[in-house]
């Protein structure tokens, strides 16, 4: 059992607002980790900060510190290129590019300055598999990807990610745009891609963080109110807001 | 029963505006076909090809405009290859680089007023400081430099525009895996981008086409063939419209219906090949 991320101290803020509070919490390797909350809580915005996908955002104030593998992600020195490699991330509207299947694939890969055909095409169907997508759209890599359907896409998405081989993969709501069959498809992916990749899921569907999450950390207006394994925090949650929450009380 | 749903009341003011808006939309449909068909009707009994390839000449005794359908199209190409680089690099800066909003505001205002400025003052202008000061005089290239101070506004802001509408959620997926973000403009955001850019251009070739005002006392009416490529650039040139205005002024009526109605058959082309290549090179339609 190692530590993968761990945020510390970790404050944010919108120009006057603060949107994180002290927020201390670590993801574990190879496990699920699942950050619930009600909308506004600060869930995504926590999630971004993890690969700095903040950074594009005006008038923004970050203090404390983020490590991946030990290493301060907000260190000066540090290449988003780089780091995104590593962490990669997942929308919640499937946003595939608008190119030809495979094109979307080897994007990431391409970045990275891979431009051999053979090993494109290795890694384009490596990750079309991966990310239980090969199958359906082996026939047509060559056609756009907006023709696919809309769990079609967000597999397209996952597999974009998994291209340039992330160690953690994020994921913003990814299935909350998808239909209930789409979305068991993707769980199922998750479970399976944890075996080798760390996950962290942003999901405001409490019964996908129950029935996926390793660990589920509870947000609420810009703190962490409570962070456990995912059956200890829906069993016997600690805090009385964390109750509260889970049992519909609010949210 | 009363209150029926089947109790269809016939709205009288309804039915006038739906007339009136009728009316005004076969208004314009008419006039255009009436303007082209004037011009058709006078141009094409006295037009004939040897004419296109034809220089004027008393000493020859023939007549033509070759050499202004030559200095048409080096206006074209020169003025968008000023123009353009600029233009799209502004947009993009604008739109994608620029962090100071006030800044942003005050250049898009700026380029708005450029965009509603007479041409003639481009041409007042163009005259003094490309011809003069420059000493680049009546020239070609005086009339290009003019011309893309002119189109300048037309091409950024249809580019600023397409890059406004490419989805946020576009630039999101090109960072989040690791794209720079020139490497994110080059892959994604231009080509999502290019049938707005296109039609910036085309429209911009329409004015350039159309333009008289700006280049009689920049580029002037020169009617000679090109001897060199490069040369030519520095040579008096009068383009299409050009001839068009002095044959008018000259009060040869003939001549100028059939310039008018080349000009007509040339943007006609070119409306209809915007059509077409924004249609071709829509990256986000689903073939």
């Amino acid at each position: 059992m190692s530590i993968k991320i761990q945020a510390k101290d970790l404050n944010l803020y919108y120009g006057e607002k603060h949107a994180l509070k002290n927020v201390n919490l670590d993801i574990e390797e190879n496990k699920i980790t699942a950050f619930i909350g009600p909308s506004g809580c600060g869930k995504s915005t926590f999630l971004k900060t993890l690969n700095r996908m903040n950074d594009y955002v005006k008038n923004i104030k970050i203090t404390g510190n983020v490590s991946l593998d030990e290493e301060d992600i907000y260190d000066s020195r540090v290449d988003t290129t780089i780091l995104r490699k590593k962490v990669g991330m997942v929308f919640q509207q499937p946003n595939p590019f608008p190119m030809s299947i495979y094109d979307n694939v080897a994007y990431g890969p391409r970045i990275h300055g891979i431009k051999n055909k053979k090993q494109l095409d290795e890694i384009v169907e490596k990750s079309l598999k991966a990310a239980a997508l090969y199958d359906e759209v082996a026939d047509r890599l060559h056609t756009s990807a907006l023709g696919l359907s809309g769990g079609q896409q967000q597999r397209l998405c996952i597999a974009r990610c998994l291209a340039v081989e992330p160690d953690v993969i994020l994921l913003d709501e990814p299935t909350s745009a998808l239909d209930p069959i789409s979305t068991l498809k993707i769980e199922e992916l998750l479970m399976e891609l944890k075996e080798k990749y760390t996950i962290a899921i942003v999901t405001h569907n409490m019964q996908q963080a129950s029935r996926i999450a390793d660990y589920t950390a509870f947000f609420l207006v810009g703190e962490m109110v409570e962070y456990g394994k995912t059956k200890d925090l829906f069993s016997l949650p600690k805090d009385k807001r964390t109750e509260d929450y889970i049992t519909g009380r609010f949210g | 029963m009363e209150n029926s749903i089947f109790d269809k009341k016939s709205r009288l003011s309804d039915k006038v505006l739906y007339s009136l808006i009728q009316l005004c939309t076969l208004f314009s449909v008419v006039l255009l076909v009436v303007i082209i068909g004037y011009i058709c009707y006078r141009g094409i009994p006295d037009f004939s090809f040897s004419y296109l390839i034809n220089t004027p000449s008393i000493i020859n005794d023939t007549i033509g405009i070759l050499p202004n359908i030559i200095n048409t199209l080096y206006m074209i190409v020169l003025t968008l290859l000023i123009a353009c680089p600029i233009g799209i690099g502004g947009a993009i800066y604008l739109n994608e680089y620029a962090t100071n909003k006030k800044f942003v505001s005050v250049i898009s205002f700026t380029t708005e007023v450029l965009a509603g400025i007479p041409s003639i003052i481009y041409g007042l202008f163009g005259m003094l400081f490309f011809g003069g000061v420059l000493k680049l005089s009546y020239s070609i290239l005086t009339g290009a430099l003019t011309l893309a101070i002119m189109i300048l506004p037309i091409i950024s802001r249809n580019t600023q525009v397409a890059l406004e509408a490419v989805p946020k959620s576009y630039r999101e997926a090109a960072l989040g895996i690791g794209a720079t973000k020139w490497y994110m403009i080059r892959t994604v955001l231009l080509p999502s981008a290019i049938p707005g850019i296109l039609t910036g251009i085309i429209l911009s070739m329409g004015r350039i086409i159309a333009e008289s005002a700006a280049l009689l006392f920049t580029a002037g009416s020169a009617h000679i063939l090109p001897v060199g490529l490069f040369d030519h650039l520095f040579m008096s040139g009068g383009t299409l419209t050009i001839e068009l205005y002095l044959c008018m002024s000259e009060g040869n009526f003939q001549e100028a219906f059939v310039i008018a109605f080349i000009l007509i058959i040339i943007v006609l082309a070119l409306n209809f090949t915007a059509k077409w290549i924004s249609k071709k090179f829509d990256v986000n339609k689903v073939v």
